[in-house]
């Protein structure tokens, strides 16, 4: 697997650079539904990472996004004008992981105390923390209060978005299959018993948090320098419900299940422009029948189900 | 003589609070799980009586404590019937399944609620002003100002506390509830209908909830499809500081979190961030004392 899983993340670097160099031929409007696809599938995965393999149920992902928006997007505002052109993709590069280091770091300091708790506490207590950090940037004026920031350059190609999504599914997944990341499987069957194994649940809860607000603290980056404009509105509960939609439509624990509900719900909406009143509803309908009726998720095909069972 | 003013606002607040901390708590001792949706029966509860305040207006004259009165116990029981019809149809299947799936749903729920009440062939996404249901009456004591809903709230509260006290305390199926709390699966060996006493916890959470949204609605500027979500999170909050699980806990932690919220919003400087002390305090008391103050605490064993 680990070998292959390489060889999958340079073929999707590769064909990210391909389909980039050809970018100058496809209508923009395609180009950008192209990157939000890639956007939606670095927040899908990196939230499945704890709320699929490791069980932590988090509802705060978009509160990680906007942090790693936010210090990306300053980043840039303020660097840009004094940095050449041509070092500018290093720049966004370097801004790009400042954001999602910082993301980290806001991550770990939400983890620590919260992944103390269990289910129904760590989803209220990461709700409530996501709530808090869009609070927070909504009231300092260094990062434009309510209006956000605007005029951030336009940074985000479809090279780096498909990148930074291959470069996640690769960190997950060779993560969660290598010896070390089996401790994230084990603290989702059971933590007691995994506990009585000498693993630590907490520090591999923390982990996977961590792991996971830094990504999605990197596509808050794209995201930032994808619309131009970021406004703290635009990462409320409602976002963070929308990445979790995406991760138990594929099935929680399901990477390419969570990577094909990621394309199908980034393109959907795209495509069904009147369903907009609808969205939230069919959404919640979704959520509520698929934990009725199938609880593994759309695109589980086979792998999880012993699992799940032995999740009882 | 600031402070007896807040005082008043706080309880009033905290009142609120308390019931809809009572739902929380209820649903969780008997079933172990968040019910998400409890904020949007509050919502719907002042939804009800937002509708039939004006046919109770036809034939009682308006703002009449009788009428009121009518139109609390008619809410009330509509929301307790939605309360069953959620538990019946949403969470029962799942009785057996991991806890995640359970959450999962309630957040479900609770989404399907909200954006349905907002569309426009229900509700519609606009605040409305919630109509007066009692005379408007203003107590003055020296420079300080009590409007008599203020009054009002606490004592529903405490006389609601008191007949809670009596349900769970001295009837039988306040008995079955606290015997399924206790522990299901011995409760269902000594002949207690499990599903006869979920529904009843279910439908008397969502009565005192449809009651906590009419009270909170009198009090606020207007009603709107997302109005309890906030006092929802501030009274489950509530629920975990008194200690999940613990009635007398969500009672206390109700008031003192109301209390808080109030004196804090009074200080210059703090007003800002009222928003941000609940969830303070959330994390304060999970760092601190995870089980609350009332809680017992206890470890998890194999």
């Amino acid at each position: 697997m680990q070998l292959g899983a390489k060889r999958w993340l340079i073929a999707a670097v590769l064909v990210a650079f391909g389909v980039s160099a050809l970018s100058g031929y496809f209508n923009r409007y395609y180009l950008g539904i192209a990157i939000d696809v890639g956007i939606s599938i670095i927040l899908a995965v990196s939230l499945n990472l704890i709320n699929g393999h490791t069980g932590q149920f988090s509802l705060g992902h978009a509160g990680f996004m906007a942090v790693g928006g936010f210090t990306a997007a300053k980043l840039t505002l303020e660097l840009t004008p004094s940095v050449p052109a041509a070092a500018q993709p290093a720049l966004f590069v370097g801004a790009m992981l400042a954001g999602g280091l910082v993301a980290a770091l806001a991550g770990l300091a939400v983890g620590l105390p919260s992944l103390r708790l269990k289910g129904d506490y760590l989803a209220i207590v990461t709700l409530g923390f996501g709530e808090i950090i869009r609070v927070i940037f909504q009231t300092s004026p260094a990062f434009g209060a309510a209006t956000g920031l605007t005029g951030i350059p336009k940074f985000t190609t479809l090279f780096w978005t498909w990148s930074a999504a291959a470069l996640t599914v690769y960190v997950v997944a060779s993560l969660v299959n290598s010896t070390y990341g089996r401790g994230f499987l084990c603290v989702h069957d059971d933590e007691v018993a995994a506990a009585a194994m000498g693993i630590n649940p907490t520090r591999y809860k923390v982990t996977a948090f961590v792991t996971g607000a830094f990504f999605a603290g990197m596509a808050g980056a794209l995201y930032a320098h994808h619309k131009q404009v970021l406004k703290p509105d635009g990462f409320d509960f409602m976002k963070s419900i929308d990445v979790v939609v995406m991760v138990i439509l594929g099935g929680m624990g399901n990477t390419v299940g969570v990577i094909l509900a990621a394309i199908l719900l980034t393109v959907l909406p795209e495509l069904l422009r009147g369903f907009a009143d609808y969205r939230m509803i069919v959404y919640s309908l979704l959520i509520i029948g698929l934990m009725l009726l199938r609880p593994q998720g759309l695109f589980n095909l086979r792998r999880r189900e012993s699992r799940s069972a032995a999740a009882n | 003589m600031d402070w007896l003013q807040q005082l008043i606002n706080g309880l009033a607040q905290g009142s609120i609070y308390a019931l809809i901390a009572l739902g929380y708590t209820m649903v969780y001792g008997v079933l172990r799980f968040i019910n998400f949706a409890h904020s949007d029966v509050l919502m719907l509860g002042a939804f009800a009586a937002f509708f039939l305040a004006p046919v109770v207006g036809t034939i009682l004259p308006p703002q009449s404590y009788l009428g009121a009165f009518i139109i609390v116990i008619v809410s009330a029981a509509i929301c307790a019937a939605i309360g069953i019809l959620i538990e019946r149809l949403a969470y029962r299947p799942l009785r057996n399944r991991p806890k995640l799936t359970v959450l999962i749903t309630a957040i479900g729920v609770s989404l399907l609620i909200e954006f349905t009440c907002q569309h426009n062939a229900v509700f519609g996404a606009r605040t409305r002003p919630f109509p007066r249901l009692i005379p408007e009456h203003n107590f003055h004591l020296g420079n300080i100002v009590i409007a008599n809903h203020d009054v009002l709230v606490p004592i529903v509260t405490a006389a609601l506390l008191a007949l809670l006290w009596l349900v769970v305390q001295r009837t039988k199926i306040g008995m079955a509830m606290r015997a399924v709390a206790f522990n299901p699966q011995a409760a269902a060996l000594m002949g207690v209908n499990i599903n006869r006493v979920i529904s009843f916890t279910f439908g008397l959470g969502s009565a005192l909830a449809a009651i906590a949204g009419i009270l909170y609605a009198m009090r606020a500027p207007g009603i709107e499809p997302l109005m309890g979500i906030q006092p929802g999170l501030r009274a489950f909050i509530a629920a975990v500081l008194g200690g999940i699980g613990n009635l007398p806990g969500a009672a206390l932690g109700g008031l003192l979190l109301g209390l808080l919220e109030t004196f804090a919003g009074g200080i210059p400087g703090i007003s800002n961030y009222r928003d941000g002390i609940a969830f303070a305090i959330l994390i304060f008391i999970l760092l601190f004392r995870p089980a609350g103050l009332l809680g017992e605490v206890k470890t998890e064993k194999v």
